[in-house]
């Protein structure tokens, strides 16, 4: 499928030298604005979550003139706000011989050999830079008595570096973000457009102008112009309808730049959470995420004997399989998320689910409250097991909590090079939506780090080498026949959704299309049922673009209308996954293919011929894309088996 | 289980609203409040009546996007609970449920339940932040904040700015959110050298767009995270210094 | 959607907007005002109430009591002097107090909006005392109005004797309706007083968890004393308990 002539290798632009000394290097060569000078910059961002607000306010604090967009009503609603567990740093507080160095390598075995390792090691120098500036923002972080601050565990690292606010972290953190571009929104350095949708990048002479947008409320379709753009604008895990995902999270923006010409990178590696609260019906909207820090003191098992009906109070313990426990004694409840879902799919497939549905293990609190007393795990937890119950409707104090994986974050995204510039110059990738720093699998308590390293700290140092190339040339304006043409492309777009008039809403297309994405390239995929994918998709594309049914107006606020486009993108995306996960046949982290297993049923990563970056060009709506690789050297971390036995 | 609802339509902020009736059959009782809408909205679809619009993002009750007066009662019957995280197991067979907008001259409604809570975002333009530009942070662990401090201002920070408190003030006031904001930050060391700029900043912002406090107390049992009233005495009392330190301030200025 | 705030400065108000100057503007403010002219008032009312129980030590201890007040600090000061200045402190703590509950009700009307909640509000917090706290007041204004004219100014019984108190207040409450309007206004002024005495503390950001349960207490048993201390005097005029030959 992949034409191979075409191929190109891909160059990342790491700079040279040993990896402590890149970064630093980086900055010392980096060609720089002048303070008076940037003024006369303008630049978009769109997305105001951690990695957007971060950047936008930043790039606004060194003078840039910012435009910043987001659909919600608000900069504070953006979805970085649902992560509950925490945050890493290398502080090595705790003194368990934590290193900026084992954070990066922690990072990249995690990640199962699929991530760069020059990003990584970037992302792990400036994470204690992190969590100063968020402490200095005022993020009310977990303190210990004596008033310092507090560390927990988290899977897949052996050192507690997991820096928290109760189960809120997400919160506190993007709530600092939003304030601190709140605080230049009042300074007249960010214009903010709220409730307005980036539908568009506009790409001139090659490089990235503009963008057009929609207003959400009064439907107009406006252009926006600037010297450089930034997307940060989340992760694609609704392809799969449900997940742990806001309902509004979309892939459209990076989507759109992908047919722009920007290359979109390992689409296929996606994150299944290990722990969420299991499908309960037909009508279920979306799935809740129940914090990984849970894993600290909960332990995992099921009934022994498979089909056990019993309520799980009344199975004496010889009758329990802690099986993670018992498979990984090592890393035991806390091994990574990749690993911890599949083991918890296997149990459910050989019979030993549990709950009504069958689909679903227990986390169990029982020992850790007889060991810590109720009083502690409250405080530990005492929301989360609130929002289970309230869910549920059972009290996991008393019964043991059941969970199930749920698609939760996207590795794949925009490729970038070491910029975070995609293959468009002019555009960058920020946060969960370019792919650069957690390879084939992300560890918990990194996302945030992530969104906050690139918006705080890398970007706002990245960006002025392509913006020092155009000093004193004004951006394009947006009467441009490249705008003007993007807009008359996305009202014909616009039209067509509502001149369908078919029988079906956009959700049943979105759960037809889900369904086939969590089954075939799910937790589990292989070549036949890609293959099977492939067709699937194509006919519910089909469909949706003949039997959709949008009512209503464009000239007014009509969430019917926006989803529809988001869906559209998704059709086209979940194809891509699906070429992606074909495509590369070994198995590494959340990308297991069945074909290729260890003995013992591990995911089995072929490093002689799969060491590389899949990145993907957009060649046309009839003619399949083209596979480019950007090779994978690991000199810092040697490549190995992971093993968290 | 089966339910009346009458809910709120109106095309647009200029247009005149009004309320529909729709029956809602075959709802699970594990349904969340906003599925058991997602699935009228369907049968709307299906039969060419535009669906209903509201505002709902993270369903797990953070993200403070959702938010709308159910039978009176702001986000729902269920104390400290969001509506996106109600369930329809809290409502009986048979029942008649009105579901209404926010209400306040502050909140334009935009679309049937979908309001402008902007005014929101004012407040915390005015001052609802900590000047520290990045890069500029010393380490975390150099400033020691005792962990009750470290407390009270977690549960300040809490707010999620869904609005229900507005909604709920007979006075269409913002006080436990806006005082919500100013308690996070006083409590804290790092928010001390803006925290009396802050304070009236803040208020005043506040109270262009919104009423006042009597001390009603409606607003702290909407809260869907149970932010306390007390925040507000804190307020009130720091409003007062702050104008006082303030004004000696000015004093000093050249 | 382009958003415009003010920014922090001490000088963001122009200069005759000081310190004083936010009490009378700022919702806060006069909330601050409200609470303070509401302890001036508090402490009033209690103080006239256990002046107003002397009644039943009887009529020589009653007109000794208030000739008292007129003569307090006699001959330091004119007779009547300090009662005059009781009086004018009196008067400006009421017209702070209502001009503040005026302004702010008419700024809370235009806050709330114009189109009300169809569905019953279902409050879970606020109650009869709070809610009604603006008619509440409205209807104690009224009461002092005829209070003043009946045992003040003697406009409203004929029985009047300037400076005879026990007399006045007994012929006055002697007739049915007059002793009527008494207790039913102390019934208003205990629901008043019950959520202001507790309201006080918030407003002046005297709240803390440790202290808020007793605070509620306190407010209950202040409201009972006055209304217990005060209805009791119509009442025992009205069966005959206190008489004029007594």
């Amino acid at each position: 499928m992949t034409t191979e002539h075409n191929a190109r290798v891909l160059d990342a632009k790491i700079p040279d030298g040993p990896i402590q000394e890149k970064w630093d290097k980086y900055r010392f060569d980096t060609k720089l604005v002048n303070p008076s000078n940037r003024r006369k910059y303008d630049i978009i961002v769109v997305g105001t979550g951690l990695a957007g607000a971060g950047a936008a306010a930043t790039l606004g604090e060194q003078g840039y003139n910012v435009k910043a967009f987001t659909y919600n009503d608000s900069s504070r609603r953006a979805h970085s706000i649902g992560a509950q567990g925490g945050i890493n740093a290398a502080k090595n507080y705790p003194n368990d011989n934590d290193s900026i160095f084992r954070l990066f390598y922690d990072t990249v075995k995690g990640g199962d050999y699929r991530s760069r390792e020059a990003n990584v090691y970037r992302l792990a120098q400036v994470s204690n830079e992190i969590i100063d500036q968020t402490v200095a923002q005022g993020a009310p972080y977990a303190r210990e008595y004596g008033g310092l601050l507090d560390n927990r565990s988290f899977g897949g690292a052996q050192v507690s570096r997991t820096f928290y606010a109760r189960g809120q972290t997400g919160q506190q953190l993007l709530l600092t973000a939003y304030q601190a571009l709140a605080r230049q929104v009042a300074a007249g350095t960010v214009e903010l457009f709220t409730r307005t949708e980036m539908l568009d990048v506009v790409v001139k002479d090659g490089r990235a102008v503009g963008i057009v947008t929609r207003d959400l409320i009064t439907g107009e379709i406006g252009s926006h112009s600037a010297h450089a753009v930034v997307l940060a604008t989340g992760g694609y895990s609704n392809v799969y309808f449900l997940s742990t995902n806001a309902m509004n999270c979309n892939g459209t923006a990076i989507w759109r730049a992908y047919r722009k010409g920007a290359l979109f990178a390992s689409p296929s590696f996606t994150q299944i959470h290990p722990t969420c609260i299991p499908v309960g019906d037909e009508f279920q909207s979306k799935l809740v995420l129940m914090s990984e820090s849970l894993r600290n003191d909960g332990r995992i098992w099921v009934p022994k004997e498979a089909g056990d009906d019993r309520p799980p109070n009344d199975i004496p313990e010889e009758g329990r399989d802690y099986y993670l426990e018992r498979m990984y004694p090592a890393f035991g409840n806390l091994v990574p998320r990749d690993v911890a879902s599949r083991a918890a799919m296997r149990m459910v497939q050989s019979g030993h689910g549990v709950g009504p549905l069958k689909n679903g293990v227990y986390l169990d609190f029982a020992d850790a409250i007889g060991r810590l007393g109720r009083k502690t795990i409250e405080d530990r937890y005492g929301n989360l097991f609130e929002m289970y119950e309230r869910i549920t409707d059972e009290n996991p104090y008393e019964v043991p909590m059941r969970i199930y994986p749920a698609p939760h974050y996207t590795m794949g995204g925009l490729w970038v090079d070491y910029n975070l510039e995609t293959t468009i110059p002019g555009l960058f990738a920020a946060g969960e939506a370019n792919f650069s720093d957690h390879g084939a699998n992300r560890l918990g308590a990194s996302a945030l780090m992530q969104g906050l390293a690139d918006g705080y700290f890398v970007l706002p140092a990245t960006i002025s080498s392509y913006l020092a190339n155009w000093l004193n040339v004004p951006p394009v304006p947006t009467d441009d026949p490249e705008f003007v043409e993007a807009e008359q492309e996305l009202k014909d777009r616009i039209d067509k959704f509502l001149s369908i008039n078919g029988t079906h809403t956009v959700d049943y297309f979105h759960r037809k299309l889900g369904k086939v994405m969590i089954d075939e390239c799910g937790m589990s995929r292989s070549r036949e049922g890609l293959e099977k994918a492939l067709e699937q998709i194509a006919e519910i594309k089909r469909d949706f673009w003949s039997d959709l049914r949008v009512l209503g107006t464009a000239e007014s606020l009509n969430q019917s209308l926006e989803r529809a486009g988001r869906v559209a993108d998704f059709l086209e995306l979940g194809e891509l996954m699906v070429r992606d996960a074909l495509d590369r046949e070994e198995s590494c982290g959340g990308h297991f293919r069945v074909e290729h297993v260890t003995d013992e049923g591990e995911a089995k990563r072929d490093d002689e011929n799969f060491a590389f970056v899949s990145a993907w060009e957009w060649t046309g709506e009839d003619s399949p894309p083209i596979r480019h690789k950007e090779p994978l050297e690991f000199e810092y971390v040697p490549l190995s088996q992971r093993s968290y036995k | 289980m089966d339910v009346t609802l009458r809910v709120w339509r109106q095309p647009d902020s200029a247009s005149e609203g009004g309320f529909a009736t729709y029956e809602a059959k075959g709802v699970s009782e594990d349904a969340s409040f906003f599925e058991m809408l997602d699935m009228v909205n369907e049968r709307l679809n299906d039969s060419g009546e535009e669906p209903i619009a509201f505002d709902s993002d993270c369903r797990e009750g953070i993200c403070g996007t959702c938010g709308v007066m159910i039978d009176g009662h702001p986000h729902g019957p269920q104390r400290g609970t969001a509506t996106c995280q109600l369930h329809m197991r809290k409502f009986k067979d048979g029942d008649t449920i009105v579901i209404e907008p926010w209400r306040a001259e502050a909140f334009r409604v935009v679309r049937d339940l979908v309001v402008d809570r902007s005014p929101f975002d004012k407040i915390i333009q005015a001052g609802g932040y900590i000047s520290v530009n990045v890069g500029a942070a010393q380490d975390a662990n150099e400033t020691l904040i005792p962990r009750p401090a470290a407390e009270a201002s977690m549960d300040a920070a809490a707010c999620i700015g869904c609005a229900a408190c507005v909604a709920a003030c007979p006075n269409g006031a913002a006080n436990l959110f806006t005082a919500a904001k100013i308690a996070h930050l006083g409590l804290l060391p790092q928010g001390q050298p803006e925290r009396y700029l802050r304070t009236v900043a803040m208020v005043e912002t506040m109270e262009d767009y919104f009423g006042s406090c009597r001390n009603y107390g409606e607003c702290e049992t909407a809260c869907p995270k149970s932010i306390s009233i007390d925040v507000i005495a804190w307020m009130n009392r720091d409003y007062v210094a702050a104008q006082w330190k303030n004004f000696r301030k000015q004093g000093q200025q050249v | 959607m382009t958003t415009t705030t003010r920014r922090l400065d001490v000088n963001r108000r122009s200069g005759w907007r000081s310190w004083l100057g936010s009490f009378f503007t700022s919702d806060i403010g006069m909330k601050w005002m409200m609470a303070l002219t509401g302890i001036g008032l508090l402490a009033y009312v209690l103080v006239h109430m256990i002046g107003n129980l002397k009644i039943y030590l009887g009529a020589e201890d009653l007109d000794h009591y208030a000739e008292a007040l007129r003569t307090l600090l006699y001959p330091i000061v004119p007779e009547t002097g300090v009662l005059w200045m009781f009086r004018f402190g009196l008067l400006a703590m009421f017209i702070i107090h209502m001009w503040s509950a005026i302004v702010l009700a008419l700024r809370n009307r235009r806050a709330r909006g114009t189109i009300r909640y169809t569905a019953k509000r279902q409050y879970l917090a606020a109650n009869y005392a709070n809610r009604t706290m603006l008619w509440g007041g409205v209807i104690i204004f009224l009461f002092l109005v005829y209070h003043i004219a009946d045992l003040t100014l003697g406009m409203t019984n004929p029985d009047f004797v300037e400076g005879a108190v026990y007399h006045n207040v007994i012929t006055s409450f002697q007739v049915w309706w007059v002793a009527l309007i008494y207790v039913v206004a102390q019934i208003a002024l205990a629901f008043h007083v019950y959520h202001g005495a507790w309201s006080v503390f918030q407003s002046l950001g005297m709240s803390n968890p440790r202290y808020d349960e007793w605070r509620r207490w306190m407010a209950v048993v202040f409201a009972l004393a006055l209304l217990i201390g005060n209805s009791s005097i119509p009442i025992a005029v009205q069966f005959g308990l206190l008489q004029v030959s007594g």
